[in-house]
């Protein structure tokens, strides 16, 4: 005999999640396809004349130096900041899981600055980094040097990956000391029996044990740092000097809401979503494969 | 049970009825000044409501002056913008372009009956706000002009004496310098005093079309031998430390104040920031004058911000923004305007009042600023700049200088690719303009 289950049809799924599919909808769906409608126009602040040209505004991007040179500076500083913040975080993690006394006083401390606002944790940064009044450029000239980000480009640069990378840790610290501590402790034992030292047993084992927590962390920080460093930067440098940070998440702002140029500066957000959805499709696909579970 | 609920009902209406009777028309102004002048504003707008019944000004601050000017059109664009609002000189051309968007002031008052002498402002001040047909657009609100600031005590330890031409500046510049000090002089908001006012106060363009006044399609020519040579001589005289750059804005400010320079070029509305820290003689002069490219002084050009009119409102709400405008432009606030924060007064009436009480004699000097604005009568390259995208361009033209600052591009070439770029960026305005 056949067995069949009939589940009765209800509206009750449909009514539960139809607040996550009404929010989707209002916040994201709808504002990106005013977003792509709004790439296609040439309008002034006010909109009241509108000209609709296709794909001009991409053109323009095209071959517009300015802009070409801020995709490099961002693939840059998204690369340095992940970087940054994932092996800091690693190192801390390491020896956080290794500690014996004080566990809970290390961890709360080391998770403390993501407790911190990005636009706070930049003014914090511009005062220790201040040329006239910081602590750093006082110290960095006993170095012999002269440390002046309003002037310069590259130091403008490192500061902002170090301040968004330091805000970046403590996230990335949580998630790696979670999945250290779900390591078998039978593994590391083994390994310690047959004579591997803590350093041998962080590569040969714990490494490659956490490799889908690194996985998980390279999305996020990508993520992160093509879209949340946008308060870092508005705080510490505002794009200068000479749009030497200027990536294209704040390029989006500074020619959409500074300059009011929306065409250009929507069809610079439409590139931004198709490229993080690019990078997501690439970072599943290829990426993944190679993590063992 | 029937009859509380209708009593209450009754009441309701009623209140609302008096309600009604009593309010005010409201009118809402929003602007960009903090601390201090945000305080200010809200003395001027209270002032204002105490003096009559019909009519009541809401101030609102919001934020710096690109966000103020963001969050007015972003209401404008969902139809909630306020009556006023307060827009930095930049920003003049975006809101000249909005022409269904913007009620210029003088038509608003002629048609709210409010008289209007125009010939009563500073021509200068006015004239960056007017139509090539002298209609005057937005009413100044704030107004500064940049002015050379000079460090008395070390100028008269170097012994040298205040300077009136370029010349002049270099050769105190070398006393200074050789006196010990670190270095001669310095500015700020480079594009603003040493691209905009040089050229006015030369009487050369900026750019065609009368500096963009007279059409979109305007092209920059600033990268003219006068600009271009001048710029070299100051990039070559880094050498021997007779100019030091220290940023964009106000940034070198702390230079001129801690003694580091003894001359600084920048707006004379930096006048209470200097008073407070500098430990030291001080004064202001007009600013120099290059002997190589003219004989005499035209007049500087000024900055800060106006106040626009939006479009979509009642006439009788016109009505009391026009009785506002007329307040706001009268002697007494102007003159208490111009002495508390250093800015310009509009009318000459309000600096004859500040001369009456005697402020120029108490605080000599500050008149200055009045004194180079109304120098002559504004040429059509000396009454201002129109120009869109041009806090785009500002940025463009920081860029370029900062390049010469360091070394790394002649003043010829820097200025060709500053006006390249900013063309393009002029082009990109004419087109959405249209």
């Amino acid at each position: 005999m056949l067995k069949r289950v009939h589940f009765p049809t209800s509206p009750l799924p449909y009514f539960l999640v139809a607040p996550q599919v009404i929010i989707t909808l209002i916040f994201f769906i709808w504002p990106a396809t005013q977003a792509v409608y709004q790439s296609f126009l040439i309008e002034d602040a006010f909109g009241m004349s509108t000209e609709f040209v296709w794909f001009e505004n991409f053109v323009y991007l095209a071959t517009d130096e300015i802009y070409l040179d801020s995709f490099g500076r961002t693939i840059f500083f998204s690369i340095c900041v992940a970087f940054l913040s994932m092996s800091l975080a690693l190192i801390l993690a390491g020896f956080a899981d290794r500690v014996i006394k004080g566990t809970t006083t290390y961890r709360t401390l080391l998770i403390w600055p993501y407790a911190v606002a990005p636009v706070l944790a930049g003014a914090l940064w511009v005062f220790m980094f201040n040329p006239t009044l910081g602590i750093f450029p006082y110290i960095l000239e006993f170095l012999g040097v002269d440390w002046n980000h309003y002037l310069n480009g590259s130091q403008a640069m490192s500061l902002v990956i170090i301040a968004a990378a330091w805000k970046q840790i403590a996230y990335n610290f949580l998630f790696y000391l979670a999945a250290m501590q779900s390591i078998p402790r039978s593994l590391i034992d083994a390994a310690a029996i047959d004579g591997a030292g803590p350093i041998r047993r962080f590569f040969d084992h714990i490494f490659p044990m956490i490799s889908p927590t690194t996985f998980f962390l390279l999305v996020i920080n990508a993520v992160y740092a093509f879209f949340d460093t946008f308060g870092i930067i508005h705080a510490i440098t505002q794009g200068g000097p000479a749009n030497a940070t200027s990536i294209l998440v704040y390029k989006v702002y500074n020619d959409g809401f500074v300059g009011l140029d929306l065409g250009g500066s929507a069809a610079q957000s439409v590139i931004l979503m198709f490229l993080v959805v690019a990078m997501t499709i690439v970072q599943f696909r290829y990426i993944e494969r190679r993590v063992e579970y | 049970m029937k009859a509380p609920k209708t009593l209450f009902s009754a009441a309701v209406a009623l209140a609302m009825t008096a309600g009604a009777v009593v309010a005010k028309t409201e009118v809402h102004w929003w602007h960009a000044m903090g601390g201090t002048n945000g305080e200010r504003v809200d003395k001027i707008a209270a002032d204002f409501n105490a003096s009559q019944s019909e009519y009541e000004i809401v101030p609102t601050y919001k934020g710096n002056y690109t966000e103020t000017m963001t969050a007015a059109i972003a209401a404008f664009r969902a139809g909630e913008q306020p009556h006023l609002v307060q827009v930095f000189e930049v920003g003049t051309a975006t809101m000249m372009a909005a022409k269904g968007a913007v009620y210029p002031v003088e038509q608003m008052m002629a048609d709210s009956g409010e008289p209007f002498d125009g010939s009563a402002y500073l021509p200068a001040v006015v004239s960056y706000y007017q139509t090539p047909e002298g209609q005057l657009l937005s009413m100044p609100f704030n107004s500064s002009t940049p002015v050379l600031w000079y460090n008395a005590d070390a100028l008269k330890a170097a012994g040298a004496s205040v300077p009136t031409t370029w010349d002049e500046v270099e050769t105190a510049a070398k006393a200074l310098v050789a006196n010990g000090m670190d270095c001669g002089y310095s500015f700020g908001w480079q594009s603003w005093v040493m691209i905009e006012n040089f050229s006015a106060w030369h009487d050369i363009e900026i750019g065609t079309k009368e500096n963009g006044f007279t059409g979109f399609d305007t092209e920059f020519t600033f990268n003219n031998d006068h600009v271009a040579n001048r710029l070299q001589a100051i990039a070559d005289s880094q050498k021997d430390k007779l100019f030091k750059y220290g940023g964009r804005r106000g940034d070198s400010l702390p230079m001129f104040t801690n003694g580091e320079c003894g001359m600084w070029m920048n707006s004379s509305a930096y006048y209470g920031s200097i008073v407070k820290q500098a430990q030291f003689e001080f004064g202001q002069t007009m600013l120099p004058l290059d002997t190589g490219v003219a004989s005499a002084p035209q007049n500087s050009i000024i900055g800060g911000a106006t106040l626009w009119a939006l479009q979509g409102h009642e006439a009788d709400e016109y009505k009391g923004l026009s009785k506002f405008l007329t307040y706001l432009s009268s002697s007494d606030v102007q003159a208490w305007w111009h002495q508390e924060t250093g800015y310009v007064p509009i009318t000459s009436a309000a600096g004859d009042v500040s001369e009456g009480q005697g402020f120029y004699k108490e605080n000599p000097g500050t008149d200055t600023a009045t004194k180079q604005l109304s120098l002559n009568k504004p040429t059509p390259n000396s009454r201002g700049l129109r120009f869109g995208n041009f806090v785009q361009i500002r940025d463009v033209i920081n860029e370029e200088m900062e390049a010469i600052w360091a070394g790394n591009k002649t003043a010829q070439a820097a200025l060709d690719a500053a006006v390249e770029r900013g063309n393009k960026l002029l082009r990109k305005f004419e087109r959405s303009a249209k």
